[in-house]
């Protein structure tokens, strides 16, 4: 009897929240609001099933309701793609270490 | 595009998000880290738009969405002061949620592009995968927005309590089991709608009971959430990217979470059910209220300070409402040229996020190699001369280690009081978050200086 495909992907979610486990406990506690904000980034990859969404059926000028759901998916999640990753970026700069005495 | 390639970059870019959040271990790989994260995003976007190979007018509006988004975080990005990155960050785990709501409703209205079946006819899994996605999407996007308008000070943060809360709340999350059963069965549009609306209602009425000192767990959970609603949605779109995501968020809020409730002693069922941080819990105060307090001035604390040889400095959410942050390190400075040892204590429920005050002493400069977490540093306090306590309060009472009775009993807290002195910057002697009266004010060696944090540290600079 063949596997169904569903139990692969459930293979994968689980494994991954192992990963997700141990990768976690091994953040430095001071980065941790950096942490919140970068999930919050890579979780925005859900614009994926926007895209999708959005650019569905053959239409050329009109859109249907699945197409409108997605552009407002867009728009949503590219505010969290853009914000969590440069806000990442801003507050990581600034983590420094000490000067060397000169 | 073959389905197996589009499959393997999706795979590509989950193991770029991993090695993300892998390098988050030390401030000095961090950055690599983010880069990664951005790498993975781009190859996950930029593959789907090839595999859909539809570069019609729907693409050009397509892009010009991307561009108003795009361009309105990055606007949000650079202009948010560090002190409101709590608020950004729950506004931030709406939108997720959101999207993961917008992206489930499409699916479901148009099933044929995402192969889950026909419309009246969808796969009982996909249905399964696509509600739930919707459903845990409708209470991050809900409960996010509470957090938000908590956070930001629109809404009190007192907790908004009322009878049979506890019962509605799991009356309203069993309708949703129950509609999600009835929605396989009959396929009904109607069903789908109510699941997302009764969510949203749970999302909101989840989060009004919880105290403005719990946000800490409550912004980790939410973003636990937000990476559940996306593997929720992964299993429907059947994309590799999505669930490996959504399990590491998931899994990074649940930790986080786990962190921050052990910082408070608290369970993680307590904080959820809320009305913790209300002012009618205080424990006996009246009798405490008649002691004599020692306060000071800046000329006294410059004193002390001067002829301190080691200072541990100990920053609160105060120290952020004051944005006294530069002021400190302008402090520290000036003591550092006189020969004092200086490093900072941090508590990890400390400020309104995990590492709140970590990112806002980053922001003032502060090298991150003097700024130790409380197993770090707690035991140095019995060699420390003076301990300058910064708009902390709950994190530096005794009464956790002696008290019994204390609400806040049990919970780890800092070692302040076996300096050999303490200043504590505070405004008034009014109690904090928890609501309970300080011991420490009342000691012999602390001296309390009443004063906005920025104002009164700016004038210990001064008097060095």
């Amino acid at each position: 009897m063949e596997i169904d495909p569903f139990i692969f992907r459930l293979s994968i979610f689980i494994l991954s929240i192992f990963i997700g486990y141990y990768v976690v406990w091994s953040v430095t506690p001071s980065l941790h609001t950096p942490l919140m904000s970068v999930t919050n980034a890579i979780s925005s990859v859900i614009i994926v099933g926007a895209i999708i969404a959005s650019l569905a059926g053959d239409s050329e000028t009109s859109f249907n309701a699945a197409n409108i759901f997605g552009f407002l998916a867009i728009v949503l999640a590219a505010v969290n793609i853009f914000g969590g990753f440069l806000v990442t970026q801003r507050m990581l700069a600034m983590y420094k270490k000490k000067k060397k005495i000169k | 595009m073959s389905p197996n390639l589009l499959a393997i970059f999706y795979l590509i870019s989950g193991i770029l998000f991993i090695l993300a959040l892998r390098g988050l271990s030390s401030p000095e790989t961090s950055r690599q880290g983010n880069l990664f994260g951005i790498i993975g995003m781009a190859i996950a976007i930029i593959v789907t738009f090839i595999a859909a190979g539809n570069f019609s007018t729907g693409f050009l509006y397509l892009l010009i969405f991307l561009l108003i988004g795009g361009s309105l975080g990055a606007f949000i990005a650079f202009r948010i002061p560090m002190t409101a990155m709590p608020e950004l960050v729950a506004g931030f785990h709406s939108l997720v949620g959101l999207a993961a709501v917008f992206v489930a409703i499409s699916a479901f209205l148009n099933p044929e592009v995402f192969n889950l079946g026909s419309v009246g006819n969808i796969k009982i899994a996909s249905l399964i995968e696509m509600s739930l996605g919707a459903s845990i999407g409708a209470i991050t996007f809900s409960g996010s927005i509470i957090a938000f308008l908590k956070l930001r000070g629109i809404m009190s943060g007192n907790p908004i309590t009322f009878i049979g809360q506890h019962y509605l709340n799991l009356f309203l999350g069993l309708s949703v089991v129950v509609l999600i059963f009835y929605l396989c069965k009959i396929q009904s549009d109607n069903f789908f709608w109510l699941i997302i609306v009764i969510s949203f209602l749970l999302g909101f009425l989840l989060i009004i009971p919880i105290g403005g000192a719990d946000m800490p767990v409550v912004i980790s959970m939410l973003n636990s959430y937000s990476g559940w609603a996306a593997a929720g949605i992964g299993f429907t779109l059947e994309n590799t990217a999505l669930i490996i995501t959504g399990a590491l968020v998931g899994s990074s809020g649940a930790i986080l979470s786990y962190i921050m409730c052990k910082g408070m002693n608290r369970s993680f069922f307590s904080v959820i059910l809320g009305g913790f941080g209300g002012t009618d819990q205080s424990s006996s105060g009246e009798s405490k209220e008649q002691k004599p307090v020692k306060s000071g001035n800046a000329d006294d604390a410059a004193f002390l300070m001067k002829n301190a040889s080691s200072v541990i400095i100990v920053p609160g959410y105060g120290m952020a409402v004051a944005q006294a942050q530069h002021a400190l390190r302008e402090m520290v400075d000036v003591l550092k040229k006189n020969g004092v040892k200086v490093s900072y204590a941090i508590h990890p429920v400390a400020g309104r996020m995990p590492g709140h005050m970590n990112v806002l002493l980053a922001e003032a400069n502060v090298p991150y190699d003097e700024v130790f977490e409380l197993e770090e540093i707690n035991n140095d306090f019995a060699n420390c001369d003076v301990a300058y306590v910064i708009g902390a309060n709950d994190v530096t009472n005794p009464a956790a280690k002696s008290d019994p009775q204390s609400p806040i009993y049990g919970m780890p807290i800092l070692d302040v009081e076996k300096s050999k002195s303490v200043l504590f910057v505070k405004r008034s002697l009014s109690p904090g978050y928890a609501g309970i009266d300080n011991d420490l004010f009342y000691r012999e060696n602390t001296l309390m200086l009443f004063a906005d944090a920025k104002k009164m540290t700016e004038d210990i600079t001064k008097n060095l």
